[in-house]
């Protein structure tokens, strides 16, 4: 007998009965349905946490000085006697060089006093360069970010935080003023769009300035922090071993700077909402083994109804391999509509979420679609197997008085 | 030939045991017309059952065409069946979602007949019993006595060497049932053993050979009348 027969067969004997082939097709369905449904959730909340991280920058590696373990150790450090040896901007751009650092800049903070005509603020004083603006993911409210350029450089320019801005020039307009920093003057070459809070630090109340400026003001070669952003999610830890190797033989072969990377956090995040996912389809999985009982159930009606038939077939000289596939196939007939069916509204679903809930990006993994799909059809064959077995096993003398 | 030697078919019904067959020794020549008779629970449907591979015996040996398959697996009476043994049921035994034409084909899928092949053998045979308007009709549109024709386009599209009828008129008007027999009686013609069972004295007596049954044993073996 040939496949194409069988299949044809199984179609057939499944079309007879239609209202009870759409209920079985309408039960796997609706597992096969949930576990995309329920993985789309889990998948979403996923994206939608790593994205929010992502958008902090998941690609950043913070770089201190000094081998604390935890940040803030500085006063502690002086206290025991610990003296670090400091970062410098030749520390910058020699990461800089590391094909697994997209770019990378320093940073210099210190607190300082701004002044344009009469008025007069406390400001602080942040030395950066030009990639600090994508590092940050800072939006521009109005003008120019610094301009690219060597980090040695001390141009006499700043750019101001939106606070900064409103506060010293009011309605008039900042860009192309020059301000009065400390002893320093410097022409504004652009104003932030208001950020809010980032890490503790308010940057609308910042004055932003070239590095070496900075540097110039506070009278310091030192740098407060570098901070990179290596070149893709998969770099980030190889990333931070270049770091530490070129910093380290910069500084004498001494291991003497901490490397923080986002991705530790992000990953764990990651890897939670993953497993929640996964159990969710487990959870969802469970609906189809339920329908797969539900198909047992039926095909063992349906061999009983059948009898006579399987009788004939026997009778003609079908053999037990020959039942057994047809009544197989039609388990597996079952299951694999009712999982397209499933599918069909499990994406429809999700669709009318994202609709509903744009926020999130729902989406089922397309690991949860394939083994929904497989799952059903395994469990229509498995739970096939009893009742093919049986017709197989039928006497065909007893089959056929059955009527 | 079908020879059996010592034949013994019991069942245990409630407890007792029933000898539907008892010690029968019988031999049938290719191409002879049989009928079997005899009084309800003689044993007649076992001896066909037995004969047809579908029923095995309790004890005795059955050779058929020489070979002994009284110990042979399900699978292996599966194949002689299909290959030298036609039935015809009193119900016809008709898949009803299927129309005429794919219930004379479907002993050719069984055997993995190519479909093209498998079709023209159908049609032909249907031809052959004079259903050749019917062959796109499911059984419930069609007559009883169309029905057994489609039965028996079944029953010989194989070609087997014995066609085993148990009471094939048993459920017709007698207007059907002897179309029916001359329709069975054609294929005897053409060199197929017909063994029939039947109640109806005036068909059994059309056969060449006539046996009689009575509580599982052969009681009458007679040869002459018929057609």
């Amino acid at each position: 007998m040939k496949a194409y027969d069988v299949t044809r067969l199984s179609l057939q004997s499944l079309q007879r009965y239609p209202l009870r082939t759409a209920m079985l097709l309408v039960a796997i369905a609706i597992g096969v349905a949930a576990v995309v449904l329920l993985t789309a959730v889990g998948e979403g909340a996923r994206r939608y946490v790593t994205g929010q991280f992502a958008s902090l920058g998941t690609h950043l590696l913070i770089v201190l000085p000094g081998r604390a373990e935890t940040t803030g150790s500085g006063i502690q450090g002086l206290l025991i006697g610990e003296t670090a040896r400091e970062l410098t901007l030749e520390d910058t751009i020699a990461i800089d060089r590391s094909p697994r650092i997209r770019q990378v800049t320093p940073l210099v903070l210190g607190a300082g006093t701004a002044s344009w005509g009469a008025r007069e603020r406390d400001i602080t004083v942040l030395g950066t360069s030009a990639p600090m603006l994508q590092i940050q993911h800072w939006t521009m409210g109005s003008g120019q970010f610094l301009p690219p350029g060597d980090l040695d450089v001390a141009q006499p320019v700043c750019v101001l935080g939106s606070v900064v801005a409103t506060e010293l020039f009011g309605s008039a307009s900042p860009i192309g003023q020059w301000l009065r920093i400390g002893d320093a003057r410097c022409r504004v070459l652009g104003i932030l769009a208001q950020q809010g809070l980032a890490g503790g630090f308010n940057v609308d109340e910042t004055v932003i300035m070239p590095v070496a400026s900075a540097q110039q003001i506070f009278n310091t070669a030192a740098v407060f922090r570098i901070l990179a952003e290596a070149a893709d999610r998969d770099t980030v830890q190889a990333a931070r071993r270049d770091i530490i190797e070129i910093v380290k033989a910069r500084h004498a072969g001494e291991e003497d700077i901490t490397v923080i990377t986002q991705d530790a956090l992000v990953s764990t995040f990651d890897s939670i909402f993953n497993m929640i996912t996964a159990g969710l389809a487990a959870i969802a999985a469970i609906s189809l083994v339920v329908a797969g009982v539900l198909i047992m159930n039926v095909m063992l009606v349906a061999v009983s109804q059948r009898t006579a038939e399987i009788g004939l077939l026997k009778a003609i000289g079908a053999r037990r391999r020959q039942i057994m596939a047809l009544f197989l196939t039609e388990a597996a007939c079952l299951s694999l509509l009712g999982a397209l069916v499933g599918i069909a509204a499990g994406s429809t679903g999700v669709w009318l979420m994202r609709v509903a809930f744009p926020v999130l990006d729902f989406a089922a993994p397309r690991w949860a679609s394939l083994s929904a799909v497989a799952v059903a059809i395994a469990s229509g064959l498995v739970f096939g197997i009893l009742p093919a077995r049986r017709a197989a096993a039928l006497d065909p003398v007893n089959a056929l008085m059955r009527r | 030939m079908m020879e059996l030697r010592g034949i013994c078919r019991e069942y245990a019904v409630g407890g007792e045991l029933v000898h539907a067959l008892d010690n029968v020794d019988l031999a049938i020549q290719p191409g002879e017309y049989i009928s079997i008779m005899g009084p309800s629970g003689s044993g007649k449907s076992t001896l066909l059952n037995v004969l047809g591979l579908l029923d095995r015996p309790t004890s005795g040996t059955y050779r058929l065409k020489g070979e002994d398959v009284s110990e042979l697996d399900d699978d292996a009476l599966a194949e002689h069946r299909q290959r030298h043994i036609g039935f015809i049921f009193q119900f016809f035994h008709l898949i009803p979602r299927l129309t005429a034409l794919e219930n004379v084909e479907l002993p050719l899928v069984l055997a993995g007949v190519a479909p093209r092949t498998r079709r023209e053998r159908a049609a032909a045979i249907l031809e052959s019993v004079g259903l050749k308007s019917r062959v796109d009709h499911r059984p419930d549109q069609l007559s009883g006595g169309e029905r057994q024709r489609v039965a028996i386009g079944r029953a010989i599209v194989m070609q087997p060497s014995f066609l085993l009828a148990d009471e094939p008129t048993g459920n017709l008007d007698s207007k059907s049932g002897g179309e029916i027999m001359q329709i069975i009686e054609q294929l005897h013609h053409d060199g197929i053993a017909v063994l029939l069972v039947t109640h109806d004295p005036v068909i059994g007596g059309r056969a060449h050979r006539h046996l009689s049954l009575r509580d599982g044993k052969i009681v009458g073996d007679r040869n002459g009348g018929g057609v």
